[in-house]
């Protein structure tokens, strides 16, 4: 019965491209929190009346992270093209398709830091310096810890984003679930190949949200 | 002793220089509670943010023993900010961290402590502020006293020789506030520490201040003895604080004493003279009979007090001014 309906449906195919969107999805997750985190704090830090408040580093920082944020994801895919074959020697497949979700979500998470860094009490910060704290104290003793919960909730939020951008890495040749849909179920008309890869990816998104609720909630100790 | 030698401070609004503090020179000897009051925007927490240089000033130099503070480079300076513990209006402790962990903090931030010490210091300071059960607990699980309790137990972790307080029972209720100042009041006596208070509740600073400013408009309008500024508030801004804080209403007041017969006078006791039975002695002597229109008996720090407004009629009223004076009470002809 199941197989009278999902006639069209590879369920090897199904396998690898998920194994593809977790492979993406996972690896510029990474790498953009590795770069996200970082340039989120000095975009805080160099904020407006804050510890180092360095107007000029500000305006350019933040003027690079607009740019990449406004650049619609299925151009910056194009774009990227020339740095991703620097970077990994080929802009095709899973490997070519990191490098532009990175580019996409890095400067995202950047911006959700920087908020949830914003929302730390101002006068936690005040206090941490009168202990006799310098700035690296600060944002590793005090306000990290203390915007732990927002910064998961960020994670979270940029998971899901790097999630549907993924998708359209097809483009690139870049596989997938998305991609899957877009091949099979839109282009050659396999509504039930469509069905399935959405629903999969409906799970593989919940899935994400309740784990960066639940990590929310456990380091909340508000 | 805390020095400020012609400290002043301004804001840079656009082009325009918008003062906080105007030059201002006061001196806080050691081991002594000093009180500032001020409404707010009076510029009395910029002073008290100027002593561990929270703010910079923008002339003038702070002193403590001796040493100027302003030419401290960022080491010394987080060396000397370890001596001088904060404690604040909403408490600033850090949520993320279990009530040992927000007393711990500082010790960690220094770098200088052992484990051990650590943890036997933590230990000593729960015990000193009551809370030897609640170290496990977050600050979102204590009430706003506890709160305030773990924020005094961090400030002194480090052992330091001053401790400014910054509104630091505004947030609490009355009964709470007073177990704070009580423990504050403690603290001082026991450990010597200077405590440099600001708050806009009189009431604080007549229950543990020795000394006292007066703040209005980024300038130290008026400075004494507790006692003195208490009860014989010279500036208006002294007055209002003071009104207030005995919850009197100065046009009732006003409209009590047209309708009182003779002469008013208000009496101040101090000390000892408080408990004397003064008053039936100086009417039977003197002839003049009273009646009493208002008063109050009551505390500053440790001093009792009473301060009675009387109308006087009949009898030697010079004969009785001059028992009461000679009694030590301060006698004010209101009419």
């Amino acid at each position: 019965m199941m197989d009278s309906l999902l006639t069209n449906v590879d369920w090897v195919e199904i396998g690898w491209a998920s194994w593809d969107t977790l492979v993406m999805v996972g690896m510029s997750l990474l790498f953009s929190v590795l770069i996200g985190l970082p340039v989120g704090v000095l975009l805080f830090l160099t904020g407006k009346r804050q510890l180092l408040e360095q107007p000029v580093a500000y305006a350019i920082l933040s003027f690079i992270v607009n740019v990449l944020r406004s650049v619609p994801f299925i151009i910056l895919l194009i774009v990227m093209i020339p740095v991703t074959v620097m970077i990994i020697g080929t802009s095709l497949g899973v490997a070519g398709a990191i490098p532009p979700l990175v580019a996409g979500g890095a400067p995202f998470f950047a911006r959700l830091v920087e908020t949830s860094l914003r929302e730390v009490d101002r006068g936690i910060i005040e206090a941490t310096q009168a202990m006799g704290a310098n700035v690296r104290q600060v944002i590793f003793g005090a306000l990290l810890p203390e915007a732990l919960p927002g910064i998961i909730a960020g994670i979270t939020v940029t998971a899901i984003t790097l999630v549907s951008y993924a998708a359209m890495s097809g483009v690139v040749g870049g596989g997938g679930l998305g991609d899957l849909a877009i091949r099979f179920g839109y282009q050659r008309f396999q509504t039930d190949v469509m069905v399935i890869t959405v629903a999969l990816l409906v799970v593989f998104v919940q899935l994400l949200q309740m784990l960066g609720d639940r990590l929310v909630l456990y380091f909340s100790r508000k | 002793m805390i020095e400020l030698d012609q400290v002043q401070k301004s804001y840079q609004v656009g082009d325009r220089a918008i003062p906080a503090l105007h030059p201002t020179d006061l001196t806080i000897d050691t081991g002594e509670v000093f009180g500032i009051v001020g409404h707010s925007g009076a510029g009395k927490s910029t002073l008290v943010r100027l002593i561990n240089l929270l703010e910079r000033p923008t002339g003038g130099r702070v002193l403590v023993d001796g040493e100027d503070v302003t030419h401290y480079d960022a080491a010394e300076l987080r060396a000397f900010r370890r001596k001088v513990g904060m404690i604040f209006q909403h408490f600033n402790l850090l949520s993320s961290r279990t009530v040992a962990d927000n007393i711990a903090f500082p010790m960690k931030l220094a770098g200088i402590y052992s484990k051990a010490e650590i943890r036997d210091r933590v230990a000593e300071l729960l015990a000193l502020v009551s809370l030897t059960d609640q170290g496990n607990k977050y600050p979102s699980q204590l009430s706003g006293g506890q709160k305030q309790r773990v924020g005094i137990a961090r400030a002194l972790a480090c052992r330091p020789t001053i401790l400014l307080c910054d509104e630091a029972t505004s947030a609490l209720d009355p009964q709470t506030t007073q177990s704070v100042l009580r423990l504050l009041a403690e603290i001082n006596r026991e450990l010597g520490l200077t405590i440099v208070l600001i708050t806009h509740e009189m009431d604080v600073v007549r229950r543990i201040c020795d000394r006292v400013a007066v703040m209005d408009g980024g300038r130290i309008v008026e400075m004494g003895a507790v006692t003195d500024v208490f009860l014989h508030p010279e500036h208006p801004t002294t007055r209002d604080f003071v009104f207030e804080s005995e919850n009197v209403d100065r046009d009732e007041l006003q409209q009590d004493l047209q309708h009182a017969p003779g002469r008013i006078l208000r009496l101040t006791f101090r000390g000892e003279s408080t408990y004397k039975p003064l008053l039936g002695h100086v009417a039977r002597q003197s002839g003049v009979d009273f009646s009493i229109l208002s008063g109050r008996i009551d505390h500053i720090k440790d001093t009792p007090y009473g301060q009675l407004t009387l109308s006087l009629v009949g009898g030697n009223l010079d004969q009785a001014m001059a028992e009461f004076e000679a009694a030590d009470v301060h006698v004010e002809v209101v009419r």
